[in-house]
This record gives C-alpha cells, sequence and structure tokens, in this order.
C-alpha cells in the first residue's frame, strides 16, 4: 500500500497498543496460575506478583541450653549458631524480644533492656552475653530474626484440592457427563443436517427455519417444565429423578439447533454433483451419507465437536438443575463455586481449583484451535 | 474411586453405541421390511420414510427440550407456586412491583448495552492491530483464550484480581494493590452498588472480546482489495479508508456480532452467582429466575414469570434471524 517509511512509526504505535492490551488480557489468568503454585503462607502475605522476589519472615529460635554458658572477661557467654542461618538463608535483622523483633541488622551488638548483650551475625552464628550473672532459664533464650526467604513453588495445593477439595472425583463426573453429551447431538444433528440439507420431504423448509429460531431460545425457559417431567417420569419408573442420563439428554437438547445449523450449512456447499452421481448409482441416502458426506464434513464435525466440549465442560446451569450436588454427581464448575462459597478466602485452595477446571479446556482449545475459529466464522458470518 | 471410573466408562459407552445402534438399526430395518427391490413404488416409499428416520431423533429432542418447555412455562407463570392452582396475572403484577426486579431490569439493560459494544469494540480495535503486527497471530490466541475458560474459572480469576484485604493489612488483589500505590484507599469493590455491576461486566467482555475479534477479523479480510486501492489512489489516508471503506462493507458482520453477544448476555448467569449472588444490587434475570426456582421450597409461578420475560426479549431476535435466513434461501 504506502510507503514503508511513512508506515513505521504507525505500526509501532499499533505494535505498543497490541501489547499493552495482551497485557492486560493475560494478567489476571497469570495471577491465578502464578498464585496456584506458591506457598500458602506466602500467598495470604503477599501480592502473586511478588512472587519471583524473596519475602521476608520474621520468626523466633531458641538459644542452646543456660548450661551452657561459659564464663569469660566479659561475662557469662552463650555461643551457637541458628538453625535457620545453617540451612543457608541470610539473616537480616534481630531482636532479643518480640516487641523489638528488628532491634539490629547482622554483625552489630545490641544491648537489651536488662543490660545483656546479642550479637547475630548473616551467617545465623549469636553471642549472648550476660555481663553481671548468668542467665536464668529452664529453655534457652529466644532470638527473634527476619530472613530473606527465597521465593518456595510447591504442588501442595494441588494435591490438598484434588483430594481435600474433591476435585479428582468432579473431574471425572465432569468426564461422564461431557463425552456422551458431545457425541450424541454430535451425530444426531449430522444425520437431521444431511436430511436437511440432500433428502427432500415435506415441509423441510419450514421445519429448518424452527431450528433456526430455536438458537436463540434461552434455555432458562426449558428449566422449570424438564425439571417437572424429570421427577414425574422419575417417580413413575422408580428411580432417582437426577441423573447422567438425564443431564446428556438436556445437553442433547440444548446443543442441537446450533450443531443442524452449523452442520447444514457445511453438507449444503458440497458440490452436488457428487451426491447425485451417487444415488444414481443405486447407493441409499444412508450409504451416501455414511461414505461419502459424513467423511468429507470432517471439518465441520470436529468445529461442532469442540464447540459442545467447551459449553458442557464448562456448563453449570444445567448440572447445577439436573445432577445431584452430592459426591457422586457434582461436576467440576459445581464443585468450584461451591469451594468459593465455603473457603472463599483460601486463594491457595481456589486458584489450584479453577486451574483443573480450566487445564482441559485449555489444551483442547490451543490444539484445536483453527477447527474452533472455523467453526465460530461458519456459524455467524454471512 | 477405580468402581466409579468403571461405571463412568460404561455409562459413557451406552450413551454413545445406543445413538450409533438405532440409526443403523432402524436404517437396516427399512431396507430389511420394503425390501431392495426396485420396483419404483417401493424404491418411492422407502425414501420417503428415510428423511424422518435421519430428522427424527433429532426433532424429538428438539420438542421435547426447547419447543414443548415454553409453552409450559407460559402455562406455569399463570399458576401458583407448585403449580396447583390458577392464579392469572398474578405472577407478572407481582414481578412488576418487585423492586429487585425493578433492579434487575436495570441491571440487565445496563449488561446488554455495555458488554457486547464494549466486546465488539475491543474485538475490532485488536483484530486490526494484529493484523498489522509480526506477532499478531500470538496476540490474538492469547486474547482469544478467555473463550475457553468457563464462566466459574472466569468469576474465581477476577474475584482474586477484586480480593479486598482489610485498611491497612497487605493488598493481594491487583486491584487494590494499584489503589494502595496510587495512594487511594482500597475498596471492597464487590459491594459498592452501580459500579459493582461495571465489574462484573468486565469478565463477560473479557471472555467474548475474543470472539468478535475472530469473527470481525475474518470479515476484515474479506473486504475487497480493489477497493482500498481505489481509496488510495483517490489519496484517502489510512483512518479514512477504515471509517470509510471497509467499516460499511464488515457492518452487517459487526451487527451479528453484537446481536450474538447480546443474546449471550441476556442469559449471564454463572458469573453473577458465583460472584455476588445478586447481593448488593447486581441482580440479574437468569439469576432472578434461578432463584426463584430454588427458593424455600421452590416458587415454580414466579421463576416461569420470570423465564417468559427473558424469553421475550430475545423474540425480536428471533424473528430477524428467521428472515434473514428465508431471504438467503430465496437469493440461493
Amino acid at each position: 500500500m504506502s510507503k514503508p517509511a511513512q508506515r513505521t512509526l504507525p505500526r509501532l504505535a499499533a505494535g505498543a497498543a497490541l501489547a499493552c492490551l495482551v497485557i492486560l488480557w493475560v494478567i489476571p489468568t497469570l495471577g491465578l496460575l502464578v498464585s496456584s503454585v506458591r506457598d500458602k503462607d506466602a500467598l495470604a502475605q503477599s501480592g502473586w506478583w511478588t512472587a519471583m522476589s524473596d519475602s521476608t519472615q520474621t520468626v523466633f529460635e531458641r538459644t542452646e541450653h543456660p548450661d551452657t554458658q561459659i564464663e569469660t572477661e566479659q561475662g557469662w557467654v552463650l555461643e551457637g549458631r541458628l538453625e535457620i542461618g545453617a540451612t543457608g538463608y541470610d539473616i537480616l535483622r534481630f531482636g532479643g524480644s518480640q516487641r523489638e523483633p528488628a532491634a539490629g541488622a547482622v554483625g552489630e551488638t545490641v544491648t537489651l533492656k536488662n543490660g545483656n548483650q546479642l550479637t547475630v551475625n548473616a551467617d545465623g552464628s549469636y553471642r549472648f552475653v550476660s555481663p553481671e550473672k548468668p542467665w536464668k532459664g529452664s529453655r534457652g533464650k529466644r532470638i527473634f530474626f527476619s530472613y530473606a526467604q527465597p521465593p518456595e513453588f510447591t504442588l501442595e495445593n494441588y494435591q490438598e484440592v484434588l483430594t481435600k477439595g474433591r476435585l479428582g472425583q468432579a473431574f471425572i463426573n465432569t468426564l461422564t457427563v461431557t463425552i456422551p453429551a458431545t457425541v450424541i447431538p454430535v451425530l444426531m444433528a449430522a444425520f437431521a443436517a444431511y436430511a436437511f440439507s440432500w433428502m427432500p420431504f415435506r415441509g423441510r423448509d419450514w421445519l429448518f427455519a424452527g431450528v433456526i429460531g430455536l438458537l436463540v431460545v434461552p434455555l432458562q425457559t426449558s428449566l422449570v417444565p424438564l425439571l417437572r417431567l424429570y421427577s414425574d417420569v422419575g417417580n413413575f419408573f422408580g428411580f432417582e429423578a437426577k441423573g447422567y442420563v438425564g443431564v446428556w439428554m438436556a445437553h442433547t437438547g440444548f446443543g442441537l439447533p446450533l450443531a443442524i445449523y452449523l452442520m447444514r450449512n457445511y453438507m449444503k456447499s458440497l458440490p452436488k454433483d457428487l451426491i447425485e452421481c451417487a444415488r444414481v448409482d443405486g447407493a441409499s441416502h444412508f450409504e451416501v451419507f455414511v461414505k461419502i458426506v459424513l467423511p468429507l464434513s470432517v471439518p465441520a464435525l470436529a468445529s461442532f465437536t469442540i464447540f459442545q466440549f467447551l459449553w458442557v465442560w464448562n456448563d453449570l446451569l444445567v448440572a447445577l438443575v439436573f445432577l445431584g450436588q452430592a459426591e457422586d454427581q457434582i461436576v467440576l464448575t459445581a464443585q468450584l463455586r461451591a469451594l468459593l462459597g465455603t473457603r472463599g478466602s483460601n486463594w491457595e485452595i481456589l486458584t489450584s481449583g479453577a486451574f483443573i477446571t480450566i487445564i482441559l479446556p485449555l489444551i483442547v482449545f490451543f490444539s484445536l484451535q483453527r477447527f474452533f475459529v472455523r467453526g465460530l466464522v461458519a456459524g455467524s458470518v454471512k | 474411586m477405580s468402581e466409579h471410573i468403571t461405571s463412568a466408562i460404561i455409562a459413557i459407552a451406552i450413551g454413545v453405541f445406543g445413538i450409533l445402534a438405532y440409526f443403523w438399526i432402524s436404517n437396516a430395518l427399512l431396507d430389511g421390511f420394503i425390501g431392495r427391490s426396485k420396483r419404483a413404488n417401493k424404491e418411492v416409499l422407502r425414501e420417503q420414510i428415510r428423511p424422518w428416520l435421519f430428522v427424527g431423533p433429532a426433532l424429538f429432542f428438539l420438542f421435547l427440550y426447547l419447543v414443548y418447555p415454553v409453552f409450559e412455562t407460559l402455562w406455569l407463570s399463570f399458576k401458583d407456586e407448585n403449580s396447583s392452582q390458577f392464579v392469572g396475572f398474578d405472577n407478572y403484577l407481582w414481578l412488576f412491583k418487585d423492586p429487585e426486579f425493578h433492579t434487575t431490569l436495570r441491571n440487565n439493560v445496563l449488561w446488554l448495552l455495555v458488554v457486547p459494544t464494549l466486546s465488539t469494540l475491543f474485538g475490532l480495535v485488536i483484530a486490526v492491530l494484529a493484523d498489522r503486527s509480526r506477532w499478531g497471530t500470538l496476540a490474538k490466541s492469547l486474547i482469544f483464550m478467555p473463550m475457553a475458560i468457563s464462566f466459574v474459572g472466569a468469576s474465581v480469576i477476577w474475584k482474586f484480581v477484586y480480593h479486598y484485604n482489610g485498611e491497612g493489612d497487605v493488598q493481594i488483589g491487583i486491584l487494590n494493590a494499584l489503589m494502595v500505590a496510587l495512594g487511594a484507599e482500597p475498596q471492597f469493590w464487590l459491594s459498592v452498588p452501580f459500579w459493582n455491576n461495571l465489574l462484573l461486566m468486565i469478565i463477560l467482555v473479557w471472555i467474548q472480546t475474543g470472539f468478535a475479534m475472530v469473527i470481525l477479523g475474518a470479515a476484515l479480510r474479506g473486504v475487497p482489495e480493489e477497493t482500498i486501492e481505489a481509496a488510495i489512489i483517490d489519496g484517502a489516508n489510512e483512518l479514512q479508508i477504515f471509517f470509510k471503506i471497509t467499516i460499511p462493507q464488515i457492518m452487517p458482520t459487526v451487527v451479528v456480532v453484537w446481536t450474538t453477544i447480546a443474546i449471550l448476555v441476556l442469559k449471564v448467569f454463572d458469573i453473577v452467582l458465583a460472584m455476588t449472588n445478586g447481593q448488593w444490587e447486581t441482580q440479574v434475570l437468569a439469576n432472578l429466575m434461578y432463584d426463584w426456582m430454588f427458593r424455600g421450597a421452590g416458587d415454580f409461578g414466579r421463576g416461569s414469570a420470570i423465564a417468559i420475560v427473558l424469553m421475550l426479549s430475545v423474540v425480536p431476535i428471533m424473528i430477524w434471524n428467521i428472515r434473514r435466513f428465508r431471504q438467503e434461501e430465496l437469493g440461493r
């Protein structure tokens, strides 16, 4: 188009604007991911964006037993090394009482309120001097100190949320809901879409116009009647009204309009000669469908399969209404929502839990993004 | 655990093979019963029945799960909470006097104005920017990613962003940390009426922008080169080309994107349930409906009335869709 030199500046500005937007979009998810692998105390005490820098922890340790005091010219001396210093962490500040846990920097000598003197070095070695008389106590003297803890990452949160948070079981339940609730509507819609595009029958166009109308019907209008219907049928035949079969059927019903619409558009675009030739050769519609149209429609099938998979996996409403909320049937989204209620401030549980619920859709999404995009575009651009 | 996995696998197999079996067996039966003779009348009969074997299951499910319930819900909305007595328009009269419903309507209108518009706008801007960038594909992938995340998962992500610790404590939510860094007071954001609605809307904009970006990106690529080249020859600058040549050509797609997101917005439920459950004046229709369906012993009359309000709000879009389809079919 225009000369490259003229476009350099706009291009730079465009790049910067795009970078800002991408950062804005990614930050929330990044926060979740980083937090889910942080130590839970660190998570509660500092922002996730500080996760890569050292955090300051303040603790105390006791000196050696008072019996080990040695009398010297300066007084009675108690020497030793703090365990945390010995494990390699740098000690920053120290003090002799809970009120003043940071009275001195490492290497300094601090005079405590009863005249005793305390020195702590960065490596954790300490020297406690009691000038007048031996220091008395049944246990060692407490030394308060702060040290720099390097960032620590752990998978403990995941372990906890999978077992105690019951997300492991919910993961399997979700798979049990999702696989049939994806495969059944895909198959059903493929047959129907073929009939709508290539088989002449009475009322075909009216029925298909009806399917398009159903595309936008909110599933909220279906909930009350279906809930009643399910419990009536359950009572009549004597089984539990809430269960997997009911949920599969519900997702099938709710997913069908889009499935039929997408696949019919695709199948209609296949070359007419192909189907007519096969028909003239004596193949029945069933054979034409299975042997010719179905293999050619794989891209459309893939698009809708990903669609439906994501929709069912991420659904909360249908699962809340048609499934039991006990351990044997609760799905990931419902369990995560329950955790939001009961463990609302335990972010180590919530962040790792949320990550478990989104990991499979993300994998599917990134590996099959091409098909997904194609389906989206086919579904709306005219 | 392993027992559960086994039963899950069996359940999955039954569901999947059941449907396959139906199509195979019903077609085999049709071929078997009406004979594979070439006699014309049999052939005609067979091919008159077969379409219904193909569309039958789909039509059955569509009818049972979407068509019949609309009428049943309408009927139930004129009955009391147990659906035992006919109460006329009582549920609707109550609804229109209920202050919570007024807030709910206001919120739904807000959602409807803000979310589709912002998503479409951001989507368009990003699609245009990404087309000019060397790492545009990566950028688009990252912006698109939230589409794969459930609304509940997104709610957790954003609740963490909005998290509030008492004043003086370290703020671990990034929004409040920013406020503190800028010298402002941290806030319990979700409880600030009116503005909290916007905070919930941001979540859906975050999710839906990727959708708008993809669709509008495809439309942008479909704009004929010649029209742009002609404009360049006529001396138009880039902004003029964008607003006078590109935008008018992709306008139909912009409308489709806007309405698609609008339909989704009308039904928004999970985000509000997970973030506030309608507290602090953030209620929306879908959540209010769910709430009444199960509140106390459940009030099916009021729940149904709210569902009908929701249904009526999508009817215009439904009619528009069908008309558009019929025009296209005529044009084929």
